[in-house]
C-alpha cells in the first residue's frame, strides 16, 4: 500500500520528478479518468467522502469548500488559486512539495479546477522560493507540450492554464483574500468576508484558494480512492500528512506520515530527539502563529482536533521546538518583530497592539520594563484576539504570546528582576 | 424596516442599514472613523465596536464592529455594555499611541472628530511608553496642508481620493504601523477634488492652506448659510469669516444637491472676496482724467441720481448679470423698465438659455438634481466637458458609473454600504456613459464609449441618437457609418435604461447641439422611463437671469450705436468678456454716463465714470437659480465693510431723487420686499419666496446666531483702535443676527450654516441634522425646484444644424473650459492662480504638423476679431483635425466668439 503518496516518488539527490516519472508512477492517471469520464459534482463528492481537510492551516474541508462556489453558468469566469505563499515562520513543507514533484501540485491544480469548472489558475509563490519558481515553470511547459494544460485538455473538451504569479513578499500574502487582492495587483489587504472567495474572489470572481499540500492531495484521492486515504491515516481526518521540525533537534525536516502521527514520534523518531546538552522546553505545533505546547502534550496526536483541545491549533504541523537553554520571551520578542513587521497596517489593533507588544518585549528584555507591563501584555492578548481585528493575522501572532505568558511566566518575571522602585503611573500618583 | 434591542431599548430601524448607521440615525452615539456616510463601511478602525447577543438568554455577547454588521430584526445589541466600553476605548489609546497631541497648534483643533471621539471613548491616560513613529510631510500644493505624523490611517483618504473620486496620485505607502499616505513624491494633488481631504481626514493631516494664510479657530468664525458662485450647479457652501475676510469655504451638506463634496473651484474660488481688486469704496473718473479717484457714499449717490433722474433726458440702458442675484438683476430692470433691461450675456448663450427653460416647461423629461445623475443607469453627455464646466457633477457621474457594479453585488447578497466587498464584487461592471466632447476629458475612463469632435459633429452625433430611438425624429445630417453604429449603441443603452440622462449645456455655444440633446432626451420620453435632462449653464444665476426675460445684449449695442444720449448702467459684469471688444468699448464709452456697480474692479469698471462697490456673496443676500431650476438664498456671512453695499441698494439710493425712474424701488425696506416683488412680476419665479425663510423668521421668538456659542475675542478684535465694543451690525434681510446670542438649535434647511451637536464639533456632527444619513436634512433640504416637468410633451423637434462658423481661416476655433481660470470671480484668488495654467492654444499631433509648428512654441492666433493674440502652442492628441482649442476666457483671450475661423502661424515671441 502507497504510505507516502506525496513524497514517496522524490529522489534522494534533491532533482525534480520529471514528466516521464511522474507519469510511470502512476501520475496523471487521476485526470485521465477524471476528465471527460466524472462530472465537477462528482470530484467534489470523491474529495469530500475522503474528508481532506485544508493543510494551509485552518483544516477546513476541501470538498465543502469547492461546493460554495456556484454551479451556474453565468457566474463564470472561475478561478482556481494554488496558495503556495509559506512564509509562516518555522515551516517548509509545501517548499519541498513544489521543488521536488512540481508535477503533482499540477495534477492537483487541473483536478480542483476542473471541479470548481474554473478554466484559469494561478500558483501565488512565495517570491524567494527561486528554485521552485523555476521547477514549477518548467513543469507548466512540459505539461503544456504534453497536451495536459491548454485547449482541450487531454482530448476531454476542457481547457485550462495555469499562470506562475511570484510574490512580492508579504507574510499577510498567505491569508487567502490578502493573497487575491496581491495577485489583482493591490495592496496585500485582507477582504471583508462575506463575500467568500467561493462567491467573489480573484476580479470579483468565483474563486477558490487551496493550498499547496491541499492541492497535492487530490491525484492520490482520486486514483486510490477515499477508503485508501482514510486507511493511511492515524486520525479521524484523512490521508498523510507532511510534518515537520526546527529548533535545536538533531535532523530538522520534513516527512510525510500519516495523519496523527503524535508529537513526540516527530521529535525523537524522525527529528533524532534534542541536540546533545538540550532539553525540549516546549514547541510550536504548526508555525509560529499556534500556542506553545510543553513536554507533557508531546504524545498527543497530531490532528486538527487533538491538539485544537490541547489548547493550540496544528496549524501547518511543522513543528518549532523551544530549547531550555533558549529563552522564551526572547523568543516571543523575536515572532513578534516578524508578525509586527508583516502587519498590513489595515486595522487599528493590529497595526498599532502588535508594535506596542514588540515594545513591550523590548523594554523588559532590555531592563526598562515595569510590573504592569506584564498586565499589557495580556490586555494585548485579549484585545487582538478573534473578532476584534480585520483578520486572523493579530490573533495568531497573540498565540504564542498568551501561552508564554501562562507556561514561561517566570522568565517574563526574571526581566523585572531587582529593578529600582517602579515610578508609578502618571494617573496612579494623582489618585 | 426592523426591531432592534440597544441596551434594552428598542428602536425601529432600517433594515438596508448597518447597526453604526441604524445608531447613529437614533441619536445614539457612537464613535467610528473609517466608516463615511457617503463611502460606506470598511472595517478598517474598529473603533465602532459593540456587544450581541445571540439571543435574549445569551449574557456575554462578543465584540462585533456595527459599521460591518447588518440591521437584522430582533437584534440584540449593547453600545454601553462594559466590555463595549473598555474595547472602544482600547483603540482609541492605541490609535494614540503615535497621534503627536499637538492639538493646540493643530489647524484641526477645535473641529477634530479625533478629539470628539477620544472624549467620547473615555481614554485618558497614556500608558505607551515607546518612540512614536515620525514621518515626513510633503508639499502637495496650494489648497492642502500634510502632516502626517497626525494621521491615524482610517484610510478615509485614500478611499475618498481614489476610490470614490477616482484620483490616482494619493496612495497608501508602505506598511504596519508606518502606512503613509500621499504621493510618491511631493508635488500637486491632481484631483479637483481634494480639498474635500480636509473635511473627510477625520483629524489634522490634510487642513486647508488658504485658512492656515488667515488662519481662525472654527468657535471664531461667523457663519450663514451660503450658494456658490463659481457654476450653475448651485453647491451648497458654509464661507467662515472673520473681522471682515473669508477665511476658508466648507461644504454645507444638501441631500438634493452637492451632499458632503466640493469641488476644489467652489472650495477655494472664494478668495477673491478678500483680494486687492476689490472696489471698497466709489470711484469716480472725471471725463478727462486718466485715473479714478475715490469719493464718498453720499457724493456716489448724489452724481448718480443727478446721471439717473429723467430732467436730463438720457435714455437707459441697463445690463444685468448671470453671476449676480434674481434681486440685484431684478432691481435693475425695475429701474431702467423691462424694455431697456439687457442680458448681461451674448445672443448665442441668451439663445440657448430661452431654449433650455422652453424645453423643461414643456417636456417630461426632469431637470436632475446631483442626487438623481448619482442614480441614472445609462448616461449621455453631449459637448460637457463636466469636470471643467460643472466639477461637482463629474463626481456624481463617477457614482453612477458604479450602478451596475452595486447592483451585481446586491444580486450576491452584498448590500451596498459594504464598500469593499462592492468594489470587489462589482468588478469592472460599469452601468453605460457615453461622452461626447471636443476633446479627451479626464473622465473618459468611466465611459463605455467616447466620440471626440467640434458642436457640429456632435449634434449630428446627437440626432443620430434620437433618430435611432425614434424613427419619427428628422434624419440628422450625415454620420459616417462609425459614428452612426455608435449612435445605435448609445440608442440601445439608453432605451434599456430606467433612468436614462442625458447631459449637455452651453459651453459648446451651440444652440443646436442643445436642440440635439432635447431631441434625444424627447425621443425617450415614451412614458417607459423616467428621463433625466440636464442641462449646465455657464454661471451661478444664469437661469435666473434669462428667467428675468431681459432683452439682448446686440440690441444694447445697436442702440448704443444710434442714440447720442443715453445713461448706461452695468451689474456685476465685465461686459468685455461678453462681446466684440470694439462693440463693448463703444457702448461704454459714447454712453453719457457709465455707472458700473461689482464688487471687483474690471476692465469695463475702468471704462465707467462711476464705479459703486457692491457687495460679494459674503456680505449680501439673493437668490440664485442653479442648472437644476433650483432657487437657493445665499446670506450674508458679514456686513459689507465701509462703502459696500448690495447692489440693489446702491439701485435704490440712486433712484431715491425726484424724477427719477423706477419709483417702485422706494418701496423696499428689505430684501424680501425685492424678492416678492421679483416673484410677483414674474409667475415662473413666484416661489423664489419659498427658498428660504424670510427675515421675519424666528425660532422660539429668537434670530439665529451667526457666531457660535463659543466665538472669542469680540471684545478684542477691535481693542487696537477702540476699546470700546461696537454695537453688533443689523441685519434687516435674514432671520439671522451678527451676534452669538439667539436660537442655536434645528432649524429649516435652507438656514443650516454649519452643525455642531454637544460631542461634536467637528463636520462629523452632520449625522445629528438629518433625517437618516445621507438623506435629508431634518427640516428639509435647502432650496426650492423652478422647473418641474411638463406631464406631456409639447414641443415639436428641435432644429439640430449646428451653427456656422464665423470669420476665416483654416482651423475651427473651439472654447477648451478650465476648472481653474475660466471662472472670473475665482480666477482672481492666489490658490486658484497657482493651479491655473499660462493661457495657451492647442491643435492636435498632425495640425500642428501641417503648420510646421511644434510644442512649446509661439504662435500667433488670428480668429478675425481684430486681435492677434501671442500665445503658447500645446498638443492635444484628441482635439479634431483642423481645429485649434484655447483656455476659455482667460487673460487675453476673453471675448472670443465661438465657433470661429482662426489661423495660427508660427511667430518668435
Amino acid at each position: 500500500m502507497t504510505t507516502q503518496p506525496l513524497t514517496g516518488r522524490m529522489h534522494a539527490d534533491g532533482t525534480p520528478v520529471s514528466l516521464a516519472e511522474y507519469r510511470d508512477a502512476g501520475g496523471y492517471a487521476a485526470m485521465e479518468e477524471t476528465f471527460g469520464h466524472l462530472s465537477a459534482e462528482d470530484l467534489q463528492a470523491v474529495v469530500k467522502g475522503a474528508n481532506l481537510r485544508g493543510r494551509g492551516g485552518a483544516g477546513f474541508p476541501t470538498g465543502v469548500k469547492w461546493s460554495f462556489v456556484p454551479a451556474d453558468e453565468s457566474t463564470q469566469p472561475h478561478y482556481l488559486v494554488a496558495n503556495a505563499d509559506e512564509m509562516e515562520p518555522g515551516t517548509f513543507k509545501d517548499r519541498l512539495l513544489m521543488e521536488n514533484d512540481p508535477h503533482q501540485l499540477l495534477e492537483g491544480m487541473a483536478l480542483a479546477a476542473y471541479a470548481i469548472r474554473a478554466h484559469t489558475a494561478y500558483i501565488f509563490l512565495r517570491g524567494e522560493y527561486f528554485l521552485a519558481a523555476e521547477r514549477l515553470r518548467a513543469a507548466i511547459a512540459e505539461a503544456r507540450a504534453a497536451g495536459l494544460l491548454g485547449r482541450d485538455v487531454l482530448k476531454s473538451g476542457y481547457d485550462l492554464d495555469i499562470h506562475l504569479h511570484t510574490s512580492a513578499g508579504r507574510y499577510i500574502c498567505g491569508e487567502e483574500t490578502a493573497l487575491l487582492n496581491a495577485l489583482e495587483g493591490k495592496r496585500a489587504t485582507p477582504r471583508a468576508k462575506p463575500p467568500f472567495p467561493q462567491v467573489s474572489g480573484a476580479w470579483g470572481q468565483p474563486t477558490v484558494v487551496n493550498n499547496v499540500e491541499t492541492l497535492c492531495n487530490i491525484p492520490h484521492i482520486v486514483r486510490l480512492g477515499a477508503e485508501w486515504y482514510s486507511g493511511v491515516s492515524n486520525s479521524k481526518d484523512g490521508g498523510t500528512k507532511l510534518y515537520g521540525a526546527s529548533g535545536k533537534v538533531r535532523r530538522a525536516g520534513c516527512w510525510e506520515l500519516p495523519m496523527g502521527t503524535t508529537a513526540r514520534e516527530i521529535v525523537e523518531e524522525h527529528a533524532g530527539g534534542m541536540r546533545d546538552g538540550y532539553r525540549l522546553r516546549g514547541w510550536l505545533p504548526g508555525g509560529a502563529s499556534t500556542d506553545f505546547l510543553l513536554e507533557e502534550h508531546l504524545d498527543l496526536a497530531m490532528d486538527y482536533d487533538t491538539i485544537g483541545k490541547a489548547g493550540s491549533r496544528m496549524g501547518t504541523g511543522n513543528l518549532i521546538i523551544l530549547d531550555d537553554q533558549t529563552c522564551p520571551v526572547k523568543m516571543v520578542r523575536n515572532l513578534e518583530h516578524f508578525f509586527a513587521r508583516e502587519s498590513c497596517g489595515w486595522c487599528t489593533p493590529c497595526r498599532d497592539g502588535l508594535s506596542w507588544v514588540e515594545t513591550l518585549l523590548n523594554d523588559l528584555i532590555e531592563g526598562r520594563g515595569r510590573p504592569e507591563d506584564l498586565q499589557v501584555l495580556e490586555e494585548h492578548t485579549r484585545r487582538l484576539g478573534p473578532g476584534n481585528t480585520f483578520c486572523a493575522h493579530a490573533p495568531g501572532a497573540m498565540e504564542p504570546l498568551q501561552s508564554a505568558l501562562k507556561y514561561f511566566r517566570d522568565d517574563f518575571l526574571k526581566y523585572l528582576g531587582d529593578q529600582p522602585g517602579v515610578i508609578p503611573m502618571l494617573h496612579e500618583r494623582v489618585v | 424596516m426592523a426591531t432592534i434591542h440597544v441596551d434594552g431599548r428598542e428602536y425601529e430601524v432600517d433594515d438596508n442599514d448597518n447597526l453604526l448607521q441604524a445608531c447613529l440615525e437614533q441619536g445614539l452615539d457612537l464613535p467610528y472613523f473609517c466608516w463615511h456616510p457617503a463611502m460606506g463601511s470598511v472595517g478598517a478602525c474598529r473603533q465602532c465596536a459593540v456587544i450581541q447577543y445571540q439571543d435574549e438568554d445569551d449574557t456575554r455577547g462578543r465584540v462585533v464592529m456595527s459599521c460591518m454588521t447588518p440591521v437584522a430584526d430582533g437584534a440584540r445589541i449593547s453600545l454601553q455594555a462594559p466590555e463595549a466600553r473598555e474595547f472602544r476605548a482600547s483603540i482609541t489609546e492605541l490609535l494614540m499611541t503615535n497621534h503627536p497631541h499637538d492639538c493646540p497648534v493643530c489647524e484641526e483643533g477645535g473641529e477634530c472628530h479625533l478629539q470628539d471621539m477620544t472624549v467620547m471613548t473615555g481614554h485618558n491616560y497614556r500608558r505607551f511608553r515607546g518612540l512614536k513613529r515620525t514621518h515626513r510631510n510633503q508639499y502637495l500644493g496650494p489648497f492642502l496642508n500634510h502632516e502626517m505624523n497626525r494621521c491615524i490611517a482610517c484610510y478615509r483618504c485614500t478611499r475618498f481620493y481614489r476610490e470614490y473620486a477616482g484620483g490616482d496620485d494619493l496612495h497608501a505607502l508602505a506598511s504596519a504601523d508606518n502606512v503613509y499616505f500621499g504621493r510618491h513624491e511631493d508635488g500637486v494633488l491632481d484631483s479637483v477634488f481634494s480639498g474635500n481631504l480636509a473635511e473627510v481626514c477625520p483629524t489634522g493631516v490634510f487642513t486647508d492652506r488658504t485658512l492656515s494664510s488667515r488662519y481662525t479657530r472654527k468657535w471664531d468664525l461667523q457663519t450663514a448659510p451660503s450658494v456658490c458662485v463659481h457654476c450653475s450647479l448651485g453647491c451648497n457652501t458654509s464661507p467662515g469669516e472673520r473681522a471682515g475676510s473669508v477665511r476658508r469655504i466648507q461644504n454645507r451638506y444638501n441631500g438634493a444637491v452637492n451632499g458632503y463634496f466640493l469641488c476644489d473651484r467652489g472650495r477655494y474660488g472664494y478668495e477673491f472676496a478678500n483680494g486687492d481688486d476689490r472696489v471698497r469704496e466709489p470711484l469716480a473718473r472725471e471725463p478727462d482724467a486718466d485715473a479714478a479717484r475715490s469719493i464718498s457714499v453720499d457724493e456716489a449717490v448724489d452724481r448718480a441720481t443727478a446721471v439717473l433722474s429723467g430732467a436730463r433726458g438720457y435714455a437707459l440702458i441697463g445690463i444685468g448679470s448671470p453671476r449676480a442675484s434674481l434681486e440685484a438683476n431684478f432691481a435693475l430692470r425695475e429701474l431702467v423698465g423691462p424694455d431697456a433691461f439687457h442680458a448681461g450675456y451674448d445672443d448665442r448663450e441668451q439663445a440657448m438659455l430661452e431654449r433650455i427653460l422652453e424645453i423643461y416647461r414643456g417636456s417630461p423629461a426632469r431637470a436632475p438634481s446631483l442626487r438623481d445623475i448619482e442614480s441614472a443607469d445609462a448616461v449621455l453627455v453631449l459637448g460637457e466637458d463636466l469636470l471643467n464646466t460643472a466639477p461637482r457633477m463629474a463626481l456624481s457621474l463617477r457614482q453612477a458609473a458604479r450602478g451596475a457594479a452595486v447592483e451585481h453585488a446586491e444580486k450576491l447578497g452584498i448590500p451596498a454600504w459594504q464598500d469593499h466587498s462592492v468594489r470587489q464584487a462589482g468588478g469592472a461592471r460599469r452601468s453605460p456613459i457615453f461622452l461626447a466632447t471636443t476633446c479627451a476629458t479626464e473622465i473618459d475612463e468611466l465611459a463605455a464609449a467616447t466620440l471626440h469632435g467640434g458642436p457640429a459633429e456632435i449634434a449630428a452625433f446627437a440626432q443620430a441618437v434620437a433618430r435611432a430611438l425614434d424613427r419619427d425624429a428628422p434624419q440628422p445630417v450625415m454620420v459616417d457609418s462609425e459614428t452612426g453604429a455608435l449612435a445605435r449603441r448609445v440608442a440601445d443603452a439608453l432605451a434599456a435604461a430606467r433612468r436614462p440622462l442625458i447631459i449637455s449645456g452651453t459651453s459648446s455655444h451651440s444652440l443646436g447641439l442643445v436642440n440635439a440633446a432635447a431631441n434625444v432626451a424627447h425621443a425617450l420620453c415614451d412614458g417607459a422611463r423616467n428621463v433625466h435632462l440636464s442641462m449646465i449653464t455657464a454661471e451661478c444665476n444664469s437661469l435666473g437671469l434669462a428667467m428675468l426675460e431681459p432683452a439682448p445684449l446686440a440690441d444694447a449695442f445697436e442702440r448704443a450705436r444710434q442714440q447720442e444720449d443715453y445713461v448706461v448702467v452695468v451689474l456685476e459684469n465685465d461686459l468685455y468678456r461678453r462681446g466684440p471688444r470694439e462693440s463693448v468699448r463703444g457702448l461704454l464709452n459714447n454712453a453719457g454716463h457709465c455707472i458700473v456697480i461689482d464688487s471687483l474692479l474690471t476692465a469695463t469698471g475702468r471704462d465707467a465714470d462711476l464705479v459703486l462697490p457692491a457687495a460679494s456673496f459674503a456680505e449680501g443676500d439673493g437668490t440664485l437659480v442653479s442648472s437644476e431650476g433650483r432657487a437657493q438664498r445665499f446670506f450674508q456671512v458679514c456686513p459689507p465693510a465701509g462703502a459696500v453695499r448690495e447692489s440693489w441698494r446702491w439701485l435704490q439710493a440712486c433712484t431715491a431723487g425726484e424724477g427719477v425712474a423706477g419709483e417702485g424701488l422706494g418701496a423696499w425696506n428689505c430684501l424680501d420686499d425685492v424678492t416678492a416683488a421679483c416673484a410677483a412680476a414674474f409667475p415662473g419665479l413666484a416661489q423664489i419666496t419659498a427658498a428660504a425663510p424670510g427675515h421675519a423668521f424666528r425660532m422660539h421668538g429668537m434670530r439665529l446666531p451667526r457666531q457660535p456659542h463659543r466665538y472669542s475675542g469680540r471684545t478684542a478684535l477691535n481693542a487696537a483702535t477702540s476699546v470700546h465694543e461696537p454695537q453688533p451690525a443689523e441685519d434687516p434681510d435674514s432671520p439671522f443676527a451678527f451676534s452669538m446670542e439667539g436660537f442655536h438649535g434645528s432649524r429649516p434647511g435652507s438656514l443650516i450654516a454649519s452643525t455642531w451637536s454637544p460631542g461634536w464639533n467637528s463636520v462629523q456632527s452632520l449625522n445629528k441634522f438629518q433625517e437618516e444619513i445621507g438623506g435629508r436634512v431634518r427640516g428639509g433640504d435647502g432650496g426650492v425646484r423652478l422647473l418641474e416637468p411638463h406631464s406631456e410633451l409639447n414641443l415639436s423637434w428641435l432644429d439640430p444644424a449646428a451653427e456656422a462658423p464665423a470669420g476665416q481661416g483654416d482651423l475651427l476655433l473651439l472654447p477648451l473650459p478650465q476648472i481653474f481660470g475660466s471662472e472670473e470671480l475665482s480666477a482672481r484668488g492666489p490658490a486658484i492662480g497657482e493651479r491655473t495654467p499660462e493661457p495657451f492654444v492647442a491643435v492636435n499631433a498632425g495640425t500642428a504638423g501641417d503648420l510646421g509648428i511644434e510644442a512649446g512654441g509661439c504662435v500667433e492666433l488670428d480668429a478675425g476679431d481684430g486681435v492677434k493674440r501671442q500665445l503658447t502652442l500645446r498638443i492635444i492628441p484628441s482635439l479634431p483635425d483642423a481645429s485649434a482649442g484655447v483656455p476659455e476666457q482667460f487673460p487675453g483671450l476673453e471675448g472670443l466668439r465661438f465657433p470661429a475661423r482662426a489661423s495660427l502661424r508660427r511667430v518668435e515671441p
